[in-house]
C-alpha cells in the first residue's frame, strides 16, 4: 500500500506534465535511475547502498563538515516515523531523495532538503506473525525501484518516485522461523538477500532475484547438504535447522566478481547438540555474484557453543603487512577478535591475522597458518553443562556496522568490553517457527574490577595496532559513519547522545541529546552544495534487552522511551 | 489488514511455494495446513489436545500434567470430529497446572483441578511463550524475556510485553480438560505504537 501526501501528490502530477518547477517536484523529477556504475562509483553527495559503498566502509568524503566546524551543527529538520522499537535503517539518498524504513517495514521517500514526505509505502504485515526482531536495516536503490526485505520473508520492490508497489516475492515462509531485516544488496542486475531465524531453526541461505522480474537466478544454502563440500561437518539429520543466518548486507568486489556476506551461529545453539565444526556457520563466505557457487569461506570459530554470529561483512580494505599489499578483509567480530583476512583473486580467503579487541576468555590459541581456534572448555557451555564467557552472546560486536576511513587508515569499533554470559544447553525439539535455542539459565555479568561497557575503538590496519579508545560506561549500540572532515558519528547508548569524535585521536567534537536512543545507520549527503548528516533514533531490539540486563545486575532501572525519530542535522547558512 | 490485502498476499505466497517446489526446494510443514476448520478459534466443548511429542493430538487428562511444572502445548480439538485446531499459532494454548490454593479469584474460575490455560503468544511481538521460570512459576517469553504470572491471569511481572495473555477458560468433561468459553482478552500482539496505523 502507498500513501502519497494529496498536496505533493497533486505537484508530482503537474511536475509531470511540466506544469510546476518547485523545490520538491524538481528533486523527484530530476532523481537519476541507480545504475552499476554509480553504485561502484558514486557521487561524493549520494548514499546509494547500505554502507555507501561495496566495501563496506561506511565513508563519505564529504568534508564541509569537519573538526574545525561540527560544534556548530544544528537540527536542519525532524520527522517522526510513528512506530515504536529499533530504528536501524540508514538514510539512503539520491539525488536529494531519502528513502528510510523503519519497523513494521514502512518505507518513507522524503525530501532529503526539507524533510517533506513524497510518499509512504507500508506492508501489511500477517496478523500471525511473530516479531523475535522487530527492526528492518533499510533499503537497496537499483535502477528506477526501491527494495525492502520484510518480517515476513518477503522482498519487495517500490517505484522510486511514486512509492507504487511493482512486484514483490516471498523468500521463505515466515511461519518456520524465517524473517528478514537487512537491506538488500544490488548489483548486476539482482537483488541479493540472506534470512534470518537460526535461533528458531531455519537454515540459511543468501538468494538473488532478477531486478526487474523478481525470478529468483540464485540460491544458496550457508549449511551444506550432507552430499555436499562441507555437509560432513554436520552430524545426521541435523543440516535442515542447522542455522548460520544471514543478518547483514553483503559486500561486493567487482573486480574478483565476488560477493561477501557474514553468516550466523548455528542451531540449537549448544555446539553439543551438532558436534563437528557445522561448516558455514560462524563465517564469512564468498560467492560468485553472477551464479552463487561458493568460492572460498573462512570459519572464524568451529561449533559455536556462544551465540556468536559472525553477521557482518567483512569491510574491504587493502592493507599493507610486513611489506606487502594485502586486499584484505578486516572483520571487528562477534568472538572478540579483530580478523585480517586476504582476498585472494580466486576468490578463496586467506588468513592474515587476528587478535583480540575486547577481553576474550574462550581462544587459548589462533593456529597462524588457518586462523583456526583451539578453545578453553570451561567456558563453552555444554548440554546440561553451564560455561561462562566473555564477550557475552551479545559480542564484541553485534551486528552493528564498524566504519574505515581511507584518509585515516583507521577502523572504528564500536565495542562492548567487560561484559560476559553464562550459558547451558538442554535437548529442545524442533517445531516449525518456536524457539529452537535449546539453552536454559542464561545470564549476564560483568567482570569484576572494570568500570566501562562500551567503547568506541580506532586501529590502524597497517599495523593492525589499537590508536585509541573511548570508554563508557553505557553499552554501545552504534553503527559507525566516518566523513572526509576526519569524523565519526555515532550513538548506541542509553544516554541517547548523538556523537561525532575526531577521527584522529577520539577526542568527542559534538554531542546532541535526541528524543530515544539510537541505533540507526548514520549517513551523509550534499543537496545544492549543503552537506547533511542524517540519523534515525528509535531505541529497541537488542539494545534495550542488553540494557535491562545491566540493570539487572547494577539493581538499577534506565528508562530510554521508545519512538523512532529522523533527524537531519547542517551548519547554518 | 483487509480481507482484500490478506487474500493478495496469500495468493502471491503460494505462486512462490509453487514455484520453490519446482526447484526442489523443500516446502515448510506448516504451510500445508490449510483446513480453514483447523484455523477457527478454541470454542466451548472443545477438548484440549496436546501440540508437540509423543501425545501430539491427544486429549489433556485432568490429571496428567504435575503441579509447577513447566507448561505444556495445547490445541483445542473439535470433541466431535477429532480436527486439532492446529492450521494458527494463534490457536496455541499454554497450559499448566499450579497448586488451587494459590490462584487468585479470577484464575481459579477459570480453572480445572489447579489447571489453567492461555494464549501462548506474547503480548509483546507474538512470540511463542515457550519459557518457564521455575524458581517463581512463570512463563518467559524467550524472545525479549516477558514474564507472565499463570496464578493471577497471566498478568505481566516482567519484560516489555504491554498487557497479560488472553486466558482461556476451562472444564472437565469426561475426565478431559475442555474449553469453558472462548479466549478473554486481547490475542495476539498490537502495541499501541508498535502498530504505524495509528490504531
Amino acid at each position: 500500500m502507498k500513501y502519497r501526501i494529496k498536496a505533493e501528490g497533486l505537484l508530482l502530477a503537474l511536475a509531470a506534465l511540466g506544469m510546476v518547477t518547485g523545490a520538491l517536484a524538481q528533486n523527484v523529477a530530476d532523481m537519476r535511475d541507480v545504475t552499476d556504475e554509480r553504485l561502484q562509483n558514486p557521487e561524493d553527495g549520494n548514499w546509494l547502498m547500505f554502507r555507501r559503498t561495496y566495501d563496506g566502509w561506511g565513508y563519505s568524503p564529504l568534508d564541509d563538515i569537519n573538526t574545525r566546524n561540527v560544534d556548530e551543527l544544528k537540527v536542519a529538520w525532524t520527522l517522526s516515523t510513528g512506530v515504536t522499537e529499533g530504528h536501524q535503517s540508514p538514510p539512503i539518498v539520491n539525488d536529494g531523495i531519502m528513502y528510510i524504513t523503519t519497523p513494521l517495514n514502512l518505507v518513507y521517500a522524503i525530501d532529503a532538503t526539507n524533510g517533506n514526505v513524497i510518499w509512504q509505502y507500508r506492508r501489511t504485515l500477517p496478523f500471525d506473525l511473530s516479531l523475535m526482531h522487530p527492526t528492518n536495516r533499510g533499503v537497496a536503490l537499483y535502477g528506477d525501484k526501491v527494495y525492502m526485505a520484510t518480517s515476513d520473508a518477503m522482498l519487495v520492490a517500490l517505484d522510486a518516485r511514486t512509492g507504487a508497489l511493482v512486484w514483490e516475492k516471498a523468500i521463505e515462509d515466515y511461519r518456520t522461523g524465517y524473517y528478514i531485516t537487512m537491506a538488500p544488496l544490488a548489483a548486476k542486475g539482482k537483488i541479493m538477500v540472506g534470512v534470518s531465524g537460526g535461533e528458531r531453526g531455519i537454515r540459511g541461505f543468501i538468494t538473488a532475484l532478477d531486478s526487474e522480474t523478481g525470478e529468483q537466478v540464485w540460491k544458496t544454502w550457508t549449511v551444506p547438504a550432507p552430499d555436499e563440500p562441507g555437509g560432513d561437518s554436520w552430524p545426521p539429520g541435523t543440516y535442515e535447522h542447522g542455522g548460520a543466518s544471514v543478518w547483514v548486507t553483503g559486500n561486493y568486489d567487482p573486480e574478483r566478481n565476488v560477493t561477501y556476506w557474514g553468516t550466523g551461529n548455528g542451531g540449537p545453539w549448544i555446539g553439543e547438540a551438532r558436534p563437528g565444526d557445522n561448516l558455514y556457520t560462524s563465517s564469512v563466505v564468498a560467492l560468485d555474484i553472477d551464479t552463487g557457487a561458493l568460492k572460498g569461506y573462512h570459519q572464524y570459530h568451529w561449533n559455536d557453543s556462544w551465540d556468536w554470529d559472525e553477521v557482518s561483512t567483512p569491510m574491504l580494505i587493502d592493507v599493507q603487512r610486513n611489506g606487502r599489499d594485502i586486499p584484505a578483509l578486516i572483520h571487528p567480530g562477534r568472538n572478540g577478535y579483530l580478523w585480517t583476512l586476504e582476498r585472494k583473486d580466486d576468490g578463496s580467503i586467506g588468513f592474515i591475522d587476528a587478535k583480540p579487541f575486547v577481553y576474550q576468555n574462550v581462544f587459548t590459541s589462533i593456529d597462524p597458518v588457518t586462523g583456526r581456534p583451539t578453545y578453553n572448555m570451561d567456558a563453552k557451555p555444554g548440554l546440561g553443562r553451564a560455561g561462562t564467557y566473555c564477550p557475552s552472546l551479545s559480542g564484541g560486536k553485534n551486528w552493528t556496522p564498524a566504519g574505515y576511513n581511507p584518509d585515516t587508515q583507521m577502523i572504528y569499533i564500536p565495542a562492548n568490553d567487560n561484559y560476559c554470559t553464562t550459558l547451558a544447553g538442554e535437548e529442545v525439539e524442533y517445531r516449525p517457527g518456536q524457539n529452537y535455542t535449546g539453552t536454559t539459565g542464561s545470564r549476564a555479568s560483568i567482570r569484576e574490577g572494570t568500570d566501562y561497557i562500551g567503547e568506541m575503538q580506532a586501529w590502524n590496519v597497517n599495523t593492525g595496532e589499537k590508536v585509541w579508545s573511548q570508554k563508557f560506561d553505557l553499552a554501545n549500540w552504534g553503527p559507525v559513519m566516518t566523513t572526509g572532515g576526519n569524523l565519526v558519528f555515532s550513538g548506541g547508548m542509553a544516554d541517547r547522545y548523538f556523537r561525532a569524535y575526531d577521527a584522529r585521536n577520539g577526542r568527542i567534537l559534538w554531542q546532541e541529546r535526541l528524543n530515544s536512543g539510537i541505533t540507526g545507520v548514520p549517513t551523509t549527503y550534499e543537496v545544492n552544495g549543503k552537506q547533511y548528516i542524517a540519523i534515525q533514533s528509535g531505541w529497541g531490539v537488542d539494545a534495550s534487552r542488553m540494557q535491562r540486563a545491566i540493570d539487572t545486575i547494577k539493581g538499577e532501572e534506565t528508562i530510554v522511551p521508545q519512538g523512532g525519530v529522523l533527524w537531519v542535522f547542517a551548519l547554518e547558512d | 489488514m483487509s480481507r482484500q490485502d490478506k487474500s493478495r498476499t496469500d495468493t502471491n505466497r503460494r505462486k512462490m511455494l509453487g514455484c520453490m517446489c519446482a526447484l526442489g526446494v523443500g516446502l515448510p510443514v506448516i504451510a500445508e495446513a490449510q483446513d480453514p476448520a483447523a484455523m477457527e478459534a478454541p470454542k466451548e466443548n472443545d477438548f484440549l489436545a496436546y501440540a508437540y511429542g509423543d501425545k501430539a493430538g491427544q486429549p489433556v487428562a485432568v490429571d496428567d500434567l504435575a503441579v509447577a511444572e513447566k507448561q505444556v502445548f495445547a490445541f483445542a480439538m473439535d470433541p466431535a470430529s477429532g480436527l486439532v485446531k492446529n492450521g494458527t499459532r494463534m490457536n496455541q494454548v499454554l497450559l499448566v497446572r499450579l497448586d488451587p490454593a494459590t490462584l487468585s479469584a479470577d484464575t481459579i474460575a477459570r480453572s480445572v483441578n489447579g489447571l489453567v490455560a492461555y494464549s501462548g503468544v506474547c503480548s509483546h511481538t507474538g512470540c511463542d511463550v515457550t519459557d518457564w521460570n521455575s524458581e517463581f512459576n512463570r512463563f518467559q517469553c524467550p524472545c525479549h524475556e516477558s514474564q507472565f504470572d499463570p496464578s493471577d491471569s497471566a498478568r505481566v511481572v516482567g519484560g516489555p510485553a504491554p498487557w497479560q495473555l488472553a486466558a482461556l477458560p476451562l472444564k472437565e468433561v469426561d475426565g478431559k480438560v475442555a474449553v469453558a468459553a472462548a479466549f478473554e482478552g486481547r490475542l495476539g500482539f498490537m502495541q499501541p505504537g508498535l502498530s504505524p496505523f495509528g490504531i
